[in-house]
């Protein structure tokens, strides 16, 4: 952080975020006066029922979707040409056709960083999560979990000024899951970048976030706001521990009536 | 055929579950009875001079209970042997209709005018290659005798003249610079229809109407744009155009088929316009786009043998077509099999390219 910048200043700030979709039958309104401040070097976790907007808002932050009302702003870092953003898909969205290496490499290759230095960076990541031998696999060759391990660094190599993950892990098993969350917690408390992550475990959310955003059935809005404050480090340990338990359930208290909410509202 | 045997009657009641890598004797006794069976049954149809009258309620039956038979054997086969068996299987039985084609022709109950056995269009086949043609005035393959001597006179070009004289050559020069022709502008259309809302509402209905039409009905539109109606470019345009078409429409819905995940993936990590299309838009539509040149090059050997037929002194078309003037079936089905020859040629062809292309495809 620069020291001109406050050091108040929020890395995210989306302001009164509105997104309308015209249909046959008028218009739909996904999200409403959305407001949000994420600080440098946060990690918030977003959970709400399904079709609350969470990953509406998420692609609005990336510049992937419109945004009908409202501002967000990513506030650019003092390194130039660093992206702002780097999105970790939950259909892990890494090209079929190109080997693990070149996925991680991709991000830097687009912003026109020369092919040993990209190569190296991507090499490095892959070292890092225990892909390294898999290089030149394609990823029709390796499994799910692999698949989003090289997803996550993807964006990591990109080295964005925040990272955005929608539902990362929705897609794998249970085990497979734990494995990762507890390799992103790792890879988060040594390089603490600005974290946006979208969730529909609040098991997840509670063990990675910082703060824990609840969002309304649609339209969503944001109805709550839960501080964790366990200790770091964490570890998938905790998720056994009363504290751990105290803030689901709290969280849970307030999700569930929406969830039911949004059931009936829609037949 | 073989006689009918006479089999002992199946055991009743002693059926085993079909194992795989188990010898069963149930499977191998079946198989052979299923075989027995139908040669019995074409033996007392032939005994009792009925199989012309019945010849097809025959042949099918005969295949059934073959089908039957080799689903039998198949099961002892161990999976060590399997890929042997399949290629086996594969090849043995167009194989036995051409044994079978052989000695219905010679036996006449086929009319070996119409129908000459595969030994004799085989001999015709030789013939075409080896023999010139002072009617026609060209060869199939351009007198490969003649070409040591012409090699050692003129080098290379004098090969090259002897070629360019054949039929083979005529047709595949046809067809290959006619589809890459047509295949190049094709797909970028594809690309731009696939991408823009706008061009294609505005094309994609034309485009479909123009596919429908048989391209051999654009030809005589065609021989009238050019000042030379019987040369090679009117010939080479309406291949192009046909591969063209099809080209464009399937491009255009392989774009269209890509995942919106990997289009907002490729965005968001900073890919525009032509590194768009270079990592995320082509490599994702190429496995659709290969399909549809398969079609297209099926298309394009149609298209060049009726433009043959119709409108040329060279080519395996006008070849094929010739020898039905002159009346000389071996000859007719020999210019078929070169066909079906550089068809499967150029296929593999394709599949080469393919492999080197899409080297992330299993």
């Amino acid at each position: 952080m620069t020291a001109s910048l406050p050091a108040a200043a929020p890395k995210i700030a989306a302001r009164s975020v509105s997104k309308h979709y015209p249909t046959a039958d008028g218009t739909m309104v996904a999200l409403e006066d959305f407001s949000l401040d994420v600080a440098d070097g946060e990690f918030v976790c977003i959970v709400g029922p399904s079709g609350c907007g969470k990953s509406t808002f998420l692609r609005m932050v990336a510049g992937l979707e419109s945004i009908s009302l409202g501002s967000i702003d990513i506030r650019p870092g003092s390194e130039r040409g660093k992206p702002l953003n780097s999105v970790v898909f939950q259909e892990y969205a890494i090209f079929p056709w190109k080997t693990l290496i070149e996925n991680v490499a991709f991000g830097p290759q687009m912003r026109g960083v020369g092919r040993a230095e990209r190569l190296d960076t991507a090499r490095y990541w892959l070292d890092r999560v225990g892909l390294g031998k898999f290089a030149d696999y394609y990823p029709h060759q390796i499994s799910g979990g692999m698949k989003q391990r090289v997803s996550i660094i993807r964006a990591l190599a990109n080295d964005p000024e925040v990272l955005l993950m929608d539902e990362p892990l929705g897609a794998l098993d249970a085990q497979t899951r734990v494995v990762i969350q507890e390799e992103l917690l790792r890879i988060w408390e040594e390089t603490r970048k600005t974290v946006l992550y979208i969730t529909h475990s609040l098991d997840e959310a509670v063990l990675l976030g910082d703060r824990v955003i609840l969002m309304s059935a649609q339209p969503g809005r944001r109805l709550a706001t839960f501080r964790i404050e366990l200790p770091r480090p964490r570890s998938i340990a905790m998720t056994n521990s009363p504290r751990f338990a105290e803030y689901r359930a709290q969280i849970w208290e307030q999700l569930s009536a929406e969830v039911t909410r949004a059931m009936e509202a829609r037949p | 055929m073989t006689s009918a045997t006479t089999d002992g009657p199946a055991p009743a009641g002693h059926r085993e579950a079909p194992r795989r890598g188990r010898a069963s004797g149930g499977d191998l006794r079946a198989g052979l009875l299923f075989l027995a069976a139908g040669a019995a049954l074409n033996a007392a149809l032939a005994a009792a001079g009925l199989w012309s009258d019945f010849a097809w309620p025959a042949i099918g039956a005969s295949f059934v209970l073959l089908v039957l038979a080799c689903e039998r054997i198949g099961r002892l086969v161990p999976v060590k042997g399997r890929a042997a068996y399949e290629r086996t299987l594969a090849l043995g039985f167009p194989l036995l209709v051409l044994v079978l084609w052989e000695l219905a022709a010679d036996s006449g109950f086929i009319n070996p005018t119409w129908f000459p056995p595969p030994s004799r269009i085989g001999a015709a086949l030789w013939d075409l290659s080896t023999r010139y043609d002072r009617f026609s005035g060209t060869t199939l393959l351009g007198r490969p005798w003649l070409m040591p001597e012409a090699f050692s006179k003129e080098g290379w070009a004098g090969i090259w003249a002897l070629v360019a004289e054949s039929h083979v050559f005529a047709t595949v020069a046809r067809v290959l610079v006619g589809f890459v022709l047509g295949a190049i502008p094709g797909v970028l259309l594809g690309v731009v229809m696939g991408l823009n809302q706008t061009v294609r509402l505005m094309l994609d209905t034309t485009l479909s109407a123009i596919y429908v039409l048989p391209k051999i009905a654009i030809f005589p539109i065609v021989m009238l744009m050019f000042a030379d109606p019987f040369g090679e470019a009117p010939k080479i345009l309406v291949v192009g155009l046909s591969v063209f078409i099809l080209m464009a429409i399937n491009t255009m819905a392989a774009v269209r088929g890509i995942d919106r995940v990997y289009l907002m993936a490729g965005r968001n990590y900073g890919a525009r316009g032509w590194s768009m299309l270079r990592h995320v838009i082509l490599p994702g539509a190429l496995p659709v786009i290969f399909s549809g040149l398969r079609m297209a090059l099926g298309t394009a050997m149609i298209v060049i043998i009726s433009v043959e037929f119709v409108r040329a002194k060279q080519g395996v078309g006008y070849m094929t077509f010739y020898y039905w003037e002159v009346l000389n079936p071996e000859k007719m089905y020999a210019g078929l099999v070169v066909v079906m020859i550089l068809g499967v040629l150029l296929t593999y062809a394709l599949q080469w390219l393919q492999r080197r292309l899409m080297p992330w495809q299993k």
